[in-house]
């Protein structure tokens, strides 16, 4: 009876999960065309990854870049404005839900708006720099300040991420604050001794998540550039806009499925690395 | 220290509330001043783009690049929204019943597949149930790009490129997130109230539609609503399988006008606001959904 209700799920989880993920590794070792069956190629895709085609380490750097700038600003701004958001005052759901709004802007509506906000010419972003005396920064069409840009909009995103830090902050107990008080912690003593300790468990949540999303930035990239294009000189080239490429554009399933293995692996590499750390400053017996 | 010390002369009350407020209250008071200061200043920054898709949507097409840009457009033009919705590469009815399709089926396959898969997994027993639901959990680990090629090849073989099947149909056989959170919902149910059905001689139906289901109606609001906005906003998926005009969602009917009138940023702004707006209407109704929403989410991470 029981694997009677669950027969759906273990159905799709066998051929839309299970089944795609050992097709990758073979596929991987193919070259595969769709109209024609795969090709045996053995470790050639790789080599060709690791050596002949530039782009894939490039695409990789590019994914990296935006993951090492877009993941601590933003936790570190969810972070600030979640202990903005439990303080005793007025207004708090308003400000809440003010932050969260832009989370629930339809990614390609996001993007339009931000290929018109970063706009090298006329865009507002650069209108306010100018205006309060610094450089037009020339956006979207510069290789410098292309990742940047992204990165930028990311943080227009950290609502998601806010709302997790809240109910975080939410659950530790205000007679901890008290007691650090008492024992003479300043501000910055309770949030380094007590904020920061009791934290962690959701710092580790939206950290890991933070990296796995990060690297695989797709949406904002295809829109804003028009396609898989990889904007000037390939510097926003991100590795899933790469993968796409090669998959559809092309149509290099057997290419495409090595280039996914590739990524799966760093990405499982990264995340079994935070996991391991997170023993040293992840405090779970604080959790209830 | 504050207040009068015996053998002292009795402090003025003046005194004793210029005390009391530098003390205390104006720590407090510019605390809080610090505090709205910066949060006013932060939610303008944030809701500014907004402001912005709005303020330029209603610009007439001289105005739109302004320099300095108009706030308030002036005057302001309506226009830019039946021409968005009527322009040969946005034809609205048709991508909002598109959309619809897809995320009305989709959620509701969703939502009844997930009640059921968790129900099974959170309070039946079967042999090999604890190795699916690890398998299930493994699955959430898996990165998208990953199975993308060989799920494409999958629905390649069996003809469904250029058809909605591809988005509609895995619906109904669940999806790991949705199931792992109800499930997570559906084990704080005391277990009693099942027994005592059982013990009536109900079966697992009744359980589910008499017991699980009426408790658990605020996480199946979050679920639907979370479900829904995932099938309004997604681009992926779409642009993958939707290779034909006539079969177009909102999202992908604004890309292919993004890369048409990437110059007509007035067009675009109406086009993006007509995505977006039904969005914040749905969010503005069911903020508290929302918000508990994601606060479940991130308990259990």
């Amino acid at each position: 009876m029981g694997v009677l209700f669950a027969l759906p799920w273990i159905i799709r989880l066998l051929t839309l999960h299970i089944y795609p993920i050992f097709a990758a590794f073979y596929y991987g070792f193919t070259r595969y065309t769709i109209l024609q069956p795969p090709v045996w190629l053995g470790l050639k895709n790789y080599i060709k990854i690791f050596s002949s085609d530039k782009l894939p380490m490039q695409a990789l750097y590019n994914s990296a870049y935006y993951s090492v700038g877009s993941v601590p600003l933003g936790l570190v701004l969810a972070l600030f404005l979640a202990i903005l958001l439990i303080q005793r005052i007025r207004g708090l759901s308003f400000f809440r839900s003010v932050f969260f709004i832009p989370s629930v802007v339809p990614a390609v509506a996001s993007a339009v708006l931000w290929l018109w906000l970063l706009n090298p010419r006329v865009g507002l972003i650069n209108f306010v720099l100018t205006s309060v005396g610094l450089p037009r920064i020339p956006w979207l069409s510069s290789a410098v300040w292309i990742k940047p840009g992204f990165i930028l909009m990311s943080l227009w995103g950290v609502g998601w991420t806010t709302v997790i830090f809240v109910a975080g902050l939410q659950d530790i107990p205000r007679h901890l604050y008290e007691a650090a008080q008492i024992d003479g912690a300043g501000l910055w003593g309770r949030f380094r001794h007590v904020t920061l300790p009791l934290l962690s468990p959701s710092i580790f949540f939206n950290l890991v998540m933070g990296i796995i999303g990060s690297l695989q930035i797709f949406g904002p990239a295809f829109i804003i550039l028009a396609g898989p294009t990889g904007g000037p000189q390939n510097a926003a080239l991100f590795y899933v806009l790469y993968l796409f490429r090669q998959a559809f554009d092309y149509v290099n399933m057997g290419y495409a499925s090595a280039l996914a293995i590739v990524i799966f692996a760093v990405i499982l590499a990264l995340t079994m690395l935070v996991f391991r750390s997170s023993s040293l400053w992840v405090y779970y017996e604080a959790r209830r | 220290m504050r207040g009068t010390h015996r053998g002292e002369r009795p402090v003025s009350i003046g005194v004793q509330i210029r005390q009391r407020f530098s003390d205390q209250r104006f720590a407090t008071l510019v605390q809080r001043f610090f505090i709205y200061t910066v949060l006013i200043m932060s939610s303008v920054a944030f809701l500014f783009p907004l402001f912005w898709m709005l303020s330029t949507s209603l610009k007439v097409k001289e105005k739109v690049m302004a320099m300095p840009p108009q706030l308030i457009p002036n005057p302001i033009d309506w226009a830019n929204y039946p021409e968005t919705m009527t322009a040969p590469d946005f034809d609205f009815p048709v991508l909002l019943k598109n959309t619809l399709t897809y995320g009305v089926i989709e959620t509701f396959g969703i939502v009844i597949s997930c009640t059921l898969v968790a129900y099974s997994f959170a309070r039946m027993r079967w042999p090999g149930r604890d190795l699916f639901f690890i398998l299930t959990l493994a699955t959430m680990m898996v990165p998208g790009p990953v199975t993308l090629v060989p799920v494409y090849i999958l629905f390649k073989q069996i003809g469904w490129i250029g058809s909605m099947l591809p988005l509609i149909v895995p619906g109904f056989f669940g999806s790991a997130f949705i199931i792992f959170l109800l499930r997570q919902f559906f084990m704080t149910i005391p277990m009693e109230l099942s027994e005592a059905v059982i013990v009536d001689g109900g079966s697992h139906w009744t359980i589910l539609w008499r017991i699980i289901v009426p408790l658990a109606k605020p996480a199946l609001a979050t679920v639907t609503l979370f479900e829904f906005l995932y099938c309004w906003t997604d681009f992926l998926g779409p642009l993958i399988y939707l290779n034909r005009a006539e079969l177009f969602t909102l999202s992908i009917g604004l890309y292919a006008f993004r890369e048409r009138w990437v110059i007509r940023y007035d067009l675009m702004m109406a086009a993006a606001a007509v995505l977006t707006i039904p969005i914040l209407i749905l969010f503005f109704f069911a903020q508290r959904t929302f918000i508990e929403g994601i606060t479940l989410t991130g308990i259990k991470g």
